[in-house]
């Protein structure tokens, strides 16, 4: 009997070989790179030189990029959440028209990847040749354009542009858990609205703008995009396009490799450190405000305004999301750029079957997006399941280490990937898939390790252990009752961690853009490198196919888990 | 006297009338329970006298204060009403410690900070929370939660509380507890209460008179002794205390218990309403049926089908023709065994038609 119990506790079963794959798995494809940074950050020819990396971090030009970074990043934060905060009140808690349909358009800046967006300001507002900016030129018969794009405040607007819907989505969904019981004590008790907006629902709601204002923060330091297309043009560089400019441009030498891992510290310190923070305000601050009779909350009748400000909404939508869209195909259609975009004689679809079925570079990028984002999506799914699995349900010894290990992922930002993977995938350690797609490979399912722990963590929650319990207490063993009654429960977990993988990593930029070959361009690789190599209209027309891309696969995503859930 | 009025009082939803020409008076310091299964309308009538729902008709009056009129196109904000109110959910604010949520009041109202102090301590004194004071609300059970709510009603000392099932988040000890100290401090501040709950015997306990409402219109308005007594409906009927309703037909010019071999003694009086009826009702509670002995000419035959013991009560369930009664009695030791004939004495009897 005893003999029995030791056997069962110390043996190496199943669960310890899960276990081991999925440290290892979590070690291969995300530890051992962070450290290779860390590593090559601080130890100079094998040995630790803190002071080195202090005068690297000097630099001028490194410490104008952490400054760029830090500065564009809380410019970025504040810009969204106001708008985010304000259109969020303005959905829940007032009688503007149409709220619900409002609420959804609010989320489309989410489909749009920043960098495109970058991109059609760049063809509206850049300083000389923008179509705005020329416009407004012509109209005045001035040489001063009406705003330069290629700037500090051009980079932050078009940043909140496509990001604060992060703000939004967290606030709405306070607004709208809240109870309203809360606000109607306070109003009872005499306070009228503005008072109880200020002392009553403001603060109730603040650990979420704080968390999704946090988010934010973390997404701009480590963006690539926006700040490429923007900025170099001017010598604006922040972190990423930073450590982009050193590997690219000096070909791996030892110095820009070493000033890379050094900027890739600090943003790993930052983010660490916003991830941290984050996690305090929501565990310190999240107080238990769901209410149990739901009753609407009030609403704040606009009266006069209800119209104008609809039409201010709409005009946002427009300004923010149609136009640029707009501008994208139009000048993806014309024969050469600079030719009258409103001319429906300069327009035609020949781009767009050119670059979809006859031009290598961008059939290439197509096709290497969509093989990538499939097997990504599939590895990481998969890796996500059996790891979440691991550290939610199953009693092991040495799960603590999962744990840990299963944090690194969400603060480990993509530029600071793609470096932790080309030191350790290039050679040096024995395998050399610089070059190839496999390198790309490996530096998603790291990057996208995140989302499906995330996601199927989430789903695994939602299972209680009664049920496993209640199966193998029926007779079946422990592989029947995962088949049979955890695997159907978590499926809605898998999907739309697969999606969650698979339509990011086809718009993908940051990580992809320091890793390609000339055949391993992605999409985002291809309309980037296209737009920087002159060919503008070619980039622009990929940028609208990616476009159509998203679109249908956010539809897909939209089908599939309304069936799920019904 | 009335001090409260609510005069043909209408709520619409669309095409849903959810309260339905309701007339109430309610006196100073009087506690008037608004009792009634979800979605009667009782939460819809207490949220209106709040003024956070619109009437669709009618008026609500406070005294001499005109609170809420469509017609006079006339509504009185809820800040500017002067109420206490306390809701189901607690609604105390998490952020704020429990001194400053009793304290958000009467800072609204712009009184000099000593005034601000003394009554907050005051109502904290009264609800026992003086000692926690700097503390957070989450730190308190949900009793604690609800005392803060209750005090914060308090401190701006008002002419009427209004309660939103209170009690009904806390634990049936606990209920029992809070019931009584709100009826106290009834008595120490002279408040009229409006109290909504779902629950009988809070309302028979707490209340000077009690409306039993269904669907939107007013059944019955009574003190509760009367409302148990003589219940006006079978709605009231059901919904006040467990109740047996016994399907009655009249067979050759006598009242049989559907299916019954026997008629009804004659000895039990019917009355008129229920005698052009082919099919009616005998309404009886369970407590007020007692067994008796074939000898009794008002004795009942039936069936023992069912015997649980409750601990204080027994329970039989007793077959009569084709109809089931249910009889508790707290006579452990005698009454009949399960299988055995059995003799019902009907105390007190109603007797209502099927549709009534």
């Amino acid at each position: 009997m005893a003999k029995n119990t030791i056997k069962k506790d110390s043996g190496f079963g199943v669960a310890q070989l899960i276990l081991m794959i999925s440290i290892a798995i979590l070690v291969i494809f995300v530890a051992w790179p962070v450290l290779l940074i860390l590593f090559n950050a601080f130890f100079v020819e094998g040995k630790f030189n803190s002071i080195d990396f202090y005068n690297v971090l000097t630099e001028p030009e490194t410490f104008q990029a952490l400054k760029n970074s830090f500065v564009i990043a809380c410019m970025t934060t504040v810009g969204s959440v106001i708008v985010g905060t304000f259109f969020a009140w303005l959905v829940t808690r007032t009688d503007l028209p149409y709220k619900t349909f409002m609420k959804s358009l609010f989320l489309v800046p989410f489909m749009l990847p920043s960098f495109i967006g970058a991109l059609a300001w760049k063809m509206l507002l850049s300083p000389h040749s923008g179509y705005i900016n020329k416009m407004w030129m012509d109209l005045f018969n001035t040489t001063e354009p009406l705003f330069n794009i290629y700037s500090y405040a051009g980079i932050a607007l078009v940043e909140v542009m496509y990001l604060f819907p992060f703000v939004f989505i967290q606030v709405c969904g306070a607004l709208e858990r809240m109870d309203p019981t809360l606000e109607e004590s306070a109003r009872i008790s005499g306070a009228g609205l503005l008072t109880i907006t200020r002392k009553i629902t403001i603060p109730l709601v603040m650990p979420s703008i704080m968390s999704g204002a946090l988010l934010i923060m973390l997404y701009s330091m480590a963006h690539f995009g926006t700040v490429a297309v923007l900025g170099i043009e001017q010598g604006i560089y922040n972190i990423p396009t930073l450590i982009y400019e050193k590997i690219h441009q000096s070909a791996g030498s030892f110095a820009s490799i070493r000033t890379g891992t050094v900027l890739a510290t600090v943003l790993i310190a930052s983010a660490a450190l916003i991830i941290w923070t984050q996690q305090k305000i929501l565990s310190k601050g999240h107080y238990q405000i769901i209410g149990g009779k739901s009753f609407r909350p009030m609403e704040l009748k606009l009266r006069g305004l209800r119209y104008p400000l609809l039409f201010f909404c709409l005009a946002y939508i427009g300004f923010t999301i149609v136009l640029p869209t707009v501008v994208i195909f139009l000048v993806g259609g014309v024969q050469t750029y600079g030719l009258s975009i409103l001319d429906p004689n300069n327009l035609s679809l020949d781009n767009y079957k050119y670059i979809l079925f006859e031009y290598d570079v961008t059939r290439d990028a197509i096709w290497n997006s969509v093989t990538l984002g499939l097997a990504a999506a599939f590895i990481t799914m998969f890796a996500g399941v059996m790891i979440s699995y691991v550290i939610v349900k199953m009693k092991v010894r040495g799960k603590g280490i999962l744990e840990f290990l299963g944090m690194l992922p969400f603060s480990v930002p993509g530029s600071v990937i793609a470096l932790g993977v080309i030191l350790a995938w290039s050679g040096a350690y024995g395998i050399n898939i610089y070059n190839t797609v496999w390198i790309i490979l490996v530096s998603y399912i790291a990057r996208y390790m995140a989302f499906s722990l995330k996601a199927n963590s989430a789903a695994l929650e939602q299972v209680h252990d009664s049920l496993m319990e209640a199966s193998r207490s029926c007779g079946a063993s422990m592989w029947q009752s995962l088949k049979d009654i955890v695997i159907p429960l978590v499926k809605p977990g898998m999907i739309s961690a697969f999606f969650l993988i698979f339509l990011p990593a086809l718009r993908e930029l940051t990580v992809s853009i320091m890793l390609y070959a000339p055949t391993t361009r992605t999409i985002g690789v291809a309309i980037y490198t296209l737009n920087e190599d002159g060919e503008t209209v070619m980039s622009t027309a990929l940028a609208g196919i990616a476009l159509i891309l998203i679109v249908l696969g956010q539809m897909l995503i939209n089908h599939l888990t309304k069936k799920a859930s019904e | 006297m009335s001090y409260i009025r609510l005069i043909n009082v209408t709520k619409k939803f669309g095409d849903v009338t959810a309260v339905d020409n309701l007339n109430i008076e309610i006196g100073k310091g009087e506690c008037f329970s608004m009792l009634g299964p979800s979605g009667c309308g009782k939460t819809t009538t207490l949220r209106m006298v709040a003024g956070f729902e619109d009437l669709s008709d009618g008026e609500v009056w406070v005294g001499d204060r005109l609170l809420s009129s469509p017609k006079k196109r006339h509504y009185t904000p809820p800040e500017h009403r002067n109420f206490g109110m306390v809701f189901q959910a607690f609604a105390v604010w998490p952020h704020m410690n429990i001194y400053e949520n009793v304290a958000f009041p009467l800072r609204l109202r712009n009184l000099p900070s000593a005034e601000i102090d003394k009554r907050t301590k005051d109502a904290l004194t009264s609800t026992n929370l003086l000692k926690y004071a700097d503390q957070s609300p989450a730190d308190l059970s949900g009793g604690g939660k609800q005392r803060v709510a209750l005090a914060r009603a308090l401190a701006i000392n008002p002419d009427v509380m209004l309660l939103d099932e209170p009690l009904s988040s806390l634990d049936p000890h606990l209920r029992e507890e809070m019931r009584f100290e709100i009826k106290d401090l009834q008595r120490k501040y002279g408040f009229s209460i409006i109290y909504v709950t779902h629950d009988q015997s809070e309302a028979m306990a707490l209340s000077d008179r009690i409306m039993v409402m269904k669907l939107g219109v007013m059944q019955q308005i009574a003190a509760p002794l009367d409302i148990y007594n003589n219940p006006v409906n079978k709605f009231v009927f059901s919904f006040i205390g467990v109740s047996n309703f016994t399907d009655m037909e009249w067979r050759n010019g006598q009242a049989h218990i559907k299916g019954a071999s026997n008629a009804l003694p004659n000895g039990i009086i019917i009355p008129d309403k229920v005698k052009g009826e082919e099919i009616f009702n005998l309404a009886s509670r369970p407590t007020e049926i007692t067994f008796t002995s074939s000898t009794d000419p008002n004795g009942v035959q039936g069936v023992v089908l069912r015997k649980s013991f409750l601990g204080e009560i027994i329970d039989y369930l007793v077959q009569v023709g084709d109809q089931e009664i249910r009889v508790q009695t707290g006579r452990r030791d005698l009454g009949p065994a399960i299988g055995e004939v059995c003799y019902l004495n009907f105390m007190r009897p109603f007797w209502y038609r099927v549709d009534e």
